[in-house]
């Protein structure tokens, strides 16, 4: 019997030469990221273990993206925490603001994420990685700390479900919206404990950035971890970039998978999910007409350059609705360059879009965007809980860039056709 | 190790956001957390709960983020157990990991009323609705999942093996 690609990976890190679905293993990880909010917990445990020093100073990455630059004091002692820390270590990959990004877009960016891997990170978005062929999962504070410790991790091997999209994706519509597709299928826990593995045609011509959207919300779905095979493209955007050979593993013609889904995305449209589970999804032509307040177009899903591109394409010679506040977030200080190079900041600044630094910030309801009681948001993030901008009151409708910026531009939710005839 | 107590109780994907909303999370103080703990779904929480009372969630209990803070809060705030149809993966392994203790059982997640007394032998995984007199058998852990809760959770189990 073959194995799965998350199969190999793991046999391969726990000294196994085959392992099977529901068995537990310890296993080696090749990298472990904290940030902000989680480190400083992780931190406070590590100190527990009574291990003086980390199993490896240049295996671990600590990003303080959350609320920083520190939104308030409470927000900068526990950035503090992972600055000490990173000193004492002589931890080699701690980013300073002015140097740090989104995690999940700086990680892939400065080639610390790497195919066959195993990357744990204290943040439920580290299935991010998974677009490059590694298996990158979300743990907690003590999880990361043990790993911290001991260069290791108990990991419980997850089923696989295979998801083939074939066809050609109509203009407009990108990865995000063949994630959010996906998990207005499944439900929110279709992929409970479970591996996603993306493939087909419509994968095959996806560009990293919307590869890395997609994965970046496996989580969505329950997934453990959202797969796709390593190929030309991803060999290109990690040659000059990897700090480390790697190997890349591929999914044997006979291992056996849990599920198998079969989408056409031919005649996909940009997908809208609406309030309040990423789950409530529909196509864009079906949202109705939704008034909005603000429009978010960044985070770890959707703040790579294309998505910067593509906002700039729209608001190039229009103007951000006078009812509408459109906020603008670069993943990485290195995307915010190029976006300059490039002329998009200027043409998002003359259309009214405001730009802020990296972070996290209005995503999860941190700072820099937080909405007021019955306000609603588009946003190209990556969840619509209750509260989870602001007020409990208030509303979250995900979509892709293109679409969050065209209904910054009309004032309410609408297809990039509808402003760009 | 049986307690008993009264059951809060919520329906399907209670996520981590409404545990303990984000922005409370620019502090990781146990007691600070509670004070919030399940502030967004049932703002009165905090001031209701008592010591040795129990959560009832439907499917995928503890969906979202990966924040600890969720589990955390929970557990400080007195809640004995939290019982579940499913539970989101991530919070999952970090209450085993804190020692916050966890039941898998349909039954119970389907048909204990709100606001119920309950109780819960963590042994033999028995949770018994005394009002009722229905018990209800929740699923068993993994061996190895036992072994961390045994020790108290994963940071006394790996203090204790580098000590050996």
């Amino acid at each position: 019997m073959g194995m799965t690609m998350i199969e190999k990976i793991i046999a391969a890190h726990a000294g196994f030469d085959q392992v099977y679905p529901g068995q537990i293993v310890n296993a080696r990880v090749d990298m472990v990221l904290g940030n902000d909010i989680t480190a400083p917990v992780a931190i406070r445990e590590f100190r527990k273990i009574g291990k003086d020093r980390v199993f490896d100073p240049e295996r671990i990455v600590l990003v303080p993206d959350h609320f920083t630059p520190n939104k308030d004091i409470k927000s900068a002692e526990q950035a503090k925490i992972l600055r000490d820390f990173a000193k004492e270590q002589g931890l080699k990959y701690y980013f300073e603001i002015g140097q740090m990004g989104i995690e999940h877009c700086l990680l892939p960016e400065q080639g610390l994420a790497l195919p066959g891997e195993i990357i744990i990170g204290a943040d439920s978005h580290t299935c991010t990685y998974g677009a490059l062929g590694a298996f990158a999962t979300g743990i907690g504070s003590t999880d990361m700390a043990a790993a911290m410790a001991t260069g290791q991790l108990w990991f419980r091997v997850p089923p696989t479900i295979k998801f083939i999209y074939s066809g050609k994706l109509p203009a407009w519509v990108s990865g995000k919206d063949l994630i959010l597709y996906t998990i207005g299928q499944i439900g929110v826990d279709g992929a409970l404990y479970q591996a996603m593995e993306f493939s087909g045609e419509a994968i095959t011509a996806l560009s990293m950035d919307s590869r890395l959207a997609m994965s970046n919300m496996a989580i969505e779905a329950g997934g453990k971890c959202g797969l796709i095979a390593v190929d030309e493209k991803t060999a290109e955007y990690l040659k000059g970039r990897a700090v480390r050979d790697y190997t890349p593993y591929y999914s044997d013609s006979d291992a056996a998978y849990q599920k198998v889904f079969e989408y056409d995305v031919s005649e996909l449209e940009p997908q809208i999910a609406f309030p309040h589970l990423p789950e409530n999804t529909r196509p864009v032509s079906q949202a109705g007409d939704i008034k909005i307040d603000q429009a978010v177009i960044g985070s770890c899903t959707n703040g790579r350059i294309e998505d910067l591109r593509v906002a700039a394409r729209i608001f190039k010679d229009r103007q951000v609705h006078p009812d509408v506040r459109c906020i603008l977030f670069p993943g990485t200080q290195a995307i915010y360059k190029q976006a300059i190079g490039e002329g998009i900041i200027e043409t998002l600044i003359d259309a009214g879009v405001a730009i802020s630094t990296p972070t996290c910030g209005p995503c999860l309801g941190g700072h820099m965007g937080i909405l007021a009681k019955g306000e609603r948001c588009i946003s190209t993030t990556n969840r619509n809980f209750v509260g989870r901008m602001g007020h409990t009151d208030s509303e979250v409708y995900l979509s892709n860039p293109a679409v969050a910026a065209a209904s910054a531009i009309a004032g309410y939710i609408v297809h990039p056709e509808g402003v760009i005839s | 190790m049986i307690f008993t107590g009264k059951v809060f109780k919520y329906g399907d994907n209670v996520d981590t956001d409404v545990i303990i909303p984000a922005r409370f999370l620019n502090s990781s103080e146990p007691a600070e957390l509670a004070a919030h703990c399940m502030e967004d779904i049932d703002p009165a929480f905090a001031s209701k709960v008592k010591k040795g009372d129990i959560i009832i969630g439907g499917k995928n209990f503890g969906s979202g983020s990966s924040r600890e803070h969720a589990p955390l809060a929970i557990k400080s705030s007195g809640v004995a157990c939290v019982i579940a149809e499913s539970f989101a993966r991530i919070f999952y392994r970090n209450s085993i990991n804190i020692g916050l203790p966890i039941l898998v059982s349909a039954g119970a997640a389907t048909n204990i009323k709100k606001g119920a007394r309950i109780s819960v032998d963590l042994d033999t995984g028995q949770i018994n609705d005394l009002a009722q007199n229905k018990v209800y058998q929740s699923e068993p852990f993994p061996e190895f999942m036992q072994e961390i809760i045994k020790a108290g959770g994963l940071i006394e189990k790996i203090r204790k093996e580098l000590a050996e």
